[in-house]
C-alpha cells in the first residue's frame, strides 16, 4: 500500500488548490502538506461556512482524487458507515436454490463479494485509485462511530468476520470535519493532524469573494468585506461565514446594487443573518433604520 | 540548543499553560519538523498547531507562547530601519524624543489607513526598540509596551483617521461604523504587535521562563468569575451558546443511550417485513425524558453580577432542557425577572433588569434574608415538589439576618436545592459571608468559579 506523496512543497499545495479555486493561507496550505506527507488524517474545525468541506473538494480536485464522502449524522451506524451484507438478495439466493442444495456450498455463497454493500469507508480503503475520503460533520456522529473510525483511520484496514480483513489497496487522503458541537475524542484527535479554520482576515476574505464571484467591483467588494467584519464584532448568535459574504456579493450582483449603504444592507440583511434577534440587533446598531 | 531540546521544551511550557500535549503528539511534531523548510517560520507554526494544539480554545496561547520560543528575530533584527526617521539614513543627526515620536505617529497614521498588516507589524517591532526601551543603570535594557502606546497613543489617531477614510461620505451611519469598525481591527492588531515584541525582546533579556509566566492567560473555562476583565467577559458570553448546545447534545445522546422503553408493536412489525415476517429485531419506544421545573434565585448586586449574568444566560439557553424557567433577582428584596430574559437580545437584558426591576428596597446592598422573606411571601407557588431550586450569589449578608427558618421551608418545598458560589471554597464563611448558616440547609453548596466547574454542575443538574 505504497502512497507517493503528492504534493512537491507547501508552495505547491497552495497553487494547486489555487487551482482548484480555493484561496488557502499558510498554515491550511502547510497542514495539507504534512497530512500528504505524514499520512495522517486531517481533522478540520471551525464555525460553519468557513469552507472545511470545500477544502477537502479541492484537495480532491487538486490531486485528481475521486472523492468518497461519509456524511455523518445521528444514529449512524457501522452498516451505514462500514459495510452491510444485502440480505434480501441472500434470502432470495437461499429459496431460488430451492432447499435441496448443500448448506455448505450456499453458505460460502451468500457470503460472499456479490451479496456484499459497500458503505463509504470500506469503499475508500478498498479503491485502487487516488481517493480523498471526506468523513463529514464527525461530532453529529454518535461516539461509538469514532471507535470505529479510529480502527480505520488508524490501519487503514476492515475485518469483515466472513471475508477476512481487507487492507487498502493505497491509502486515501482523509479529511474529517466538525462544528465542534461537541468534543471529539482525545484519542482521534491524538491520530489526527488538526487545522482550525476561522473567519479569514480582511485581505484574504476579499480575494474569497473576488475569486468566487469575479464579476463583483473592486469597490464593492471591499465595502462587502469590511461590512461583514463590523457584523462579526457584534455578539451575534450566529455571526455571517465567508460562505454568507459570496451569497451577498451574489444576491448585490443580482439586484444591480453597485453601493453597500444602509438601504441595500436592510433589504437584503436576511441573506448574511439567519436569527430575527440578530437582524434586529444589526439593525439597532447598524442604525439601518 | 538543538530544535528538538526546544521543541521538548517548549510542549513542556504548552502542559504548563494548560495544553495537554501528549508525547506521541512531540514525536509527530518533530516528524513534521522533517517535512516543512524551517526557515519559514508560519509553516513552523502551522505544523506545530497541527500536531500538538489540538482545541480551538487553545490557539491564543499556543500563538503567545510560540512567539516566545521560536522568536521572529533576534535584537534590533535587520531590516526594519525604514520606519526609523533619522538612523539608517546614512547617519543623519539622531531626532529628539518628542520629534522622534511626532514622526513615527505620522507613519503610524499612513500605516493604519493602509491596513498591510505585515507592515503594521514590522513597525511595531522598530517601534518598541526606539520607543520602547529603557536602559536601567544596571546596563540591562527593559521594555515597556506602555511608553510605545503612550508615546504613539493610536486611539488619538482614530478622528484623523475616520475622516480619511470616510471622504465625503456622510457621518453617523452605516459608512461610519464600518470604518470605525476597521480602524479599530488594525489598532487592535497594532497593539498586540506591540505587546508580543515587547515580550519577545523582555526574554531575550530576562530568559523565555519568566516571561512565559506573566505572558500567559488563563484558558477562557478557567477565567475567574469575580476577577474576569471586561474582555473577559464578552469572551464569556460567546460561548454561553456554544456551551449550551454542547451540553444539550451530550444529553440527548446520554438519554439515547439509556435503556429503551416499552416495545414499540407497530414498528417491530413494520420492520419485521424486510425479513419476511420474522421479527429479527424489536423496536422499542423512547422513554419520556424527565424535564424538572428550574427555578434560579440570583444575587445580581455588583460584586457578582457578572457571575449571575452568565449563569442566567446559560440556563436561559437551556431552556429547552426544562420544562419551565423562572428567574428571580435579588440584591436586597426580589423579583422575578423571567420575562427580561425571554426578550430578543439575551445580552442586554441584564442591563434592563437593573433598570426596571425593582430590586432595592432599603440601601441597595445584599441583604439574602430579606430577599428569602420577600421571595416566599410574594411567590409562594414558584416553588412546587417539583421545581430544582437554584440559589447564585457569594452568601455575603452585610451582617443581616439570614431568615435560615424561611429557607430552610423553602428548600424541603422543593425536589432538589443548590447553591452555586462563586467565591473559593476557602473564603466561605469568612466576614460577612453567611455560607455556615445556608450551608446545611442545601442538598449541595457548589464552588463555581469558572466555566468548567458551571459546566460540569449543570450537566448534572440537567435530566438523564
Amino acid at each position: 500500500m505504497q502512497q507517493f506523496p503528492v504534493f512537491g512543497d507547501v508552495a505547491d499545495v497552495r497553487d494547486r488548490l489555487a487551482a482548484a479555486g480555493y484561496l488557502a493561507d499558510d498554515a491550511i496550505a502547510t497542514t495539507v502538506f504534512l497530512a500528504d506527507r505524514l499520512g495522517k488524517p486531517l481533522l478540520v474545525e471551525g464555525p460553519a461556512g468557513t469552507g472545511k468541506t470545500e477544502l477537502a473538494k479541492a484537495v480532491a480536485a487538486a490531486t485528481q482524487s475521486d472523492l468518497v464522502r461519509l456524511q455523518c449524522y445521528e444514529g449512524l451506524d457501522e452498516a451505514r458507515a462500514l459495510y452491510e451484507w444485502n440480505y434480501k438478495k441472500q434470502l432470495l439466493r437461499i429459496q431460488a436454490s430451492g432447499g435441496d442444495a448443500d448448506w455448505g456450498d450456499t453458505h460460502d455463497d451468500i457470503f460472499s463479494e456479490e451479496f456484499l454493500l459497500s458503505r463509504p469507508l470500506l469503499t475508500a480503503i478498498r479503491r485502487t485509485e487516488p481517493t480523498v475520503l471526506l468523513i463529514d460533520e464527525t461530532d453529529k456522529a454518535d461516539v461509538e462511530v469514532e471507535g470505529l473510525l479510529l480502527e480505520v483511520l488508524s490501519d487503514f484496514q476492515v475485518t469483515i468476520p466472513e471475508l477476512g480483513t481487507i487492507e487498502a489497496a493505497r491509502r486515501p487522503f482523509v479529511v474529517l470535519t466538525s462544528n465542534a458541537t461537541r468534543e471529539l475524542s482525545e484519542a482521534l484527535k491524538r491520530r489526527c493532524l488538526y487545522l482550525y479554520i476561522d473567519y479569514p482576515g480582511a485581505e484574504r476574505e476579499k480575494a474569497i469573494v473576488k475569486a468566487r464571484v469575479p464579476e463583483l467591483p473592486e469597490e464593492l467588494a471591499e465595502q462587502l468585506v469590511r461590512t461583514i467584519r463590523a457584523l462579526r464584532a457584534m455578539e451575534l448568535k450566529k455571526a455571517p461565514s465567508v460562505a454568507e459574504s459570496i451569497d451577498w456579493a451574489h444576491t448585490l450582483l443580482a439586484l444591480g446594487l453597485d453601493t453597500l449603504d444602509e438601504e441595500a444592507v436592510s433589504s437584503t440583511l436576511g441573506v448574511v443573518l439567519k436569527h430575527a434577534s440578530d437582524q434586529a440587533r444589526a439593525t439597532s446598531q447598524l442604525k439601518l433604520s | 540548543m538543538s530544535l528538538l531540546d526546544r521543541t521538548v521544551e517548549f510542549a513542556g511550557a504548552l502542559r504548563q499553560a494548560g495544553i495537554p500535549v501528549s508525547t506521541a503528539e512531540t514525536v509527530d511534531a518533530m516528524r513534521a519538523f522533517g517535512k516543512v523548510d524551517i526557515v519559514e517560520r508560519e509553516h513552523l507554526r502551522a505544523a506545530f498547531a497541527a500536531t500538538c494544539c489540538k482545541r480551538a480554545m487553545h490557539r491564543p496561547t499556543f500563538d503567545t507562547l510560540f512567539d516566545l520560543w521560536f522568536p521572529p528575530k533576534i535584537g534590533d533584527g535587520v531590516g526594519d530601519e525604514e520606519f526609523v526617521p533619522g538612523e539608517g539614513e546614512g547617519g543623519g543627526e539622531p531626532m529628539d524624543a518628542g520629534e522622534l515620536s511626532k514622526a513615527m505617529r505620522d507613519q503610524l497614521r499612513d500605516l493604519l489607513l493602509d491596513g498591510d498588516e505585515d507592515a503594521i507589524r514590522r513597525f511595531a517591532r522598530a517601534a518598541v526598540s526606539s520607543l520602547g526601551r529603557t536602559d536601567s543603570p544596571a546596563g540591562r535594557q527593559n521594555y515597556f509596551a506602555y511608553r510605545v502606546l503612550r508615546a504613539l497613543s493610536p486611539e488619538t489617531l482614530i478622528a484623523s483617521l475616520l475622516a480619511a477614510m470616510m471622504g465625503d461620505q456622510e457621518r453617523g451611519g452605516l459608512a461610519e461604523k464600518v470604518a470605525r469598525q476597521t480602524i479599530a481591527d488594525r489598532i487592535k492588531a497594532f497593539e498586540e504587535a506591540v505587546e508580543s515584541e515587547v515580550r519577545r525582546r523582555l526574554a531575550e533579556t530576562k530568559g523565555v521562563e519568566s516571561v512565559t509566566r506573566s505572558a500567559v492567560k488563563p484558558l477562557t473555562d478557567q477565567v475567574d468569575f469575580l476577577r474576569a476583565s471586561r474582555n473577559d467577559l464578552i469572551e464569556l458570553r460567546r460561548q454561553v451558546q456554544p456551551l449550551a448546545r454542547r451540553l444539550a447534545t451530550r444529553l440527548t445522546a446520554k438519554r439515547r443511550l439509556g435503556r429503551a422503553g416499552k416495545l414499540d408493536f407497530r414498528r417491530t412489525v413494520r420492520a419485521s417485513l424486510a425479513t419476511g415476517g420474522v421479527p429479527l429485531e424489536t423496536k422499542h419506544k423512547p422513554h419520556k425524558p424527565h424535564k424538572p421545573e428550574l427555578v434560579v434565585f440570583c444575587d445580581v448586586s455588583g460584586s457578582v453580577s457578572s457571575f449571575a449574568h452568565f449563569t442566567l444566560m446559560l440556563t436561559h439557553a437551556l431552556r429547552e432542557q426544562f420544562s419551565k424557567v423562572r428567574a428571580f433577582a435579588f440584591i436586597d428584596t426580589c423579583d422575578e425577572v423571567t420575562d427580561y430574559l425571554r426578550s430578543v437580545d439575551i445580552s442586554d437584558a441584564m442591563a434592563r433588569i437593573a433598570q426596571n426591576a425593582d430590586l432595592v428596597w432599603f440601601d441597595g446592598h445584599s441583604d439574602y434574608g430579606h430577599a428569602f422573606e420577600v421571595f416566599a411571601d410574594r411567590y409562594p407557588d414558584a416553588i412546587t415538589p417539583k421545581t430544582s431550586l437554584l440559589v447564585l450569589g457569594d452568601a455575603r449578608n452585610n451582617h443581616r439576618s439570614a431568615a435560615a427558618p424561611t429557607v430552610r421551608r423553602l428548600v424541603k418545598e422543593a425536589r432538589h436545592a443548590y447553591w452555586l458560589n462563586p467565591e473559593p471554597r476557602t473564603y466561605w464563611g469568612s466576614g460577612d459571608s453567611a455560607t455556615k448558616t445556608y450551608e446545611p440547609l442545601f442538598d449541595e453548596m457548589v464552588e463555581c468559579r469558572n466555566v468548567e466547574q458551571l459546566a460540569e454542575f449543570v450537566q448534572r443538574l440537567l435530566p438523564t
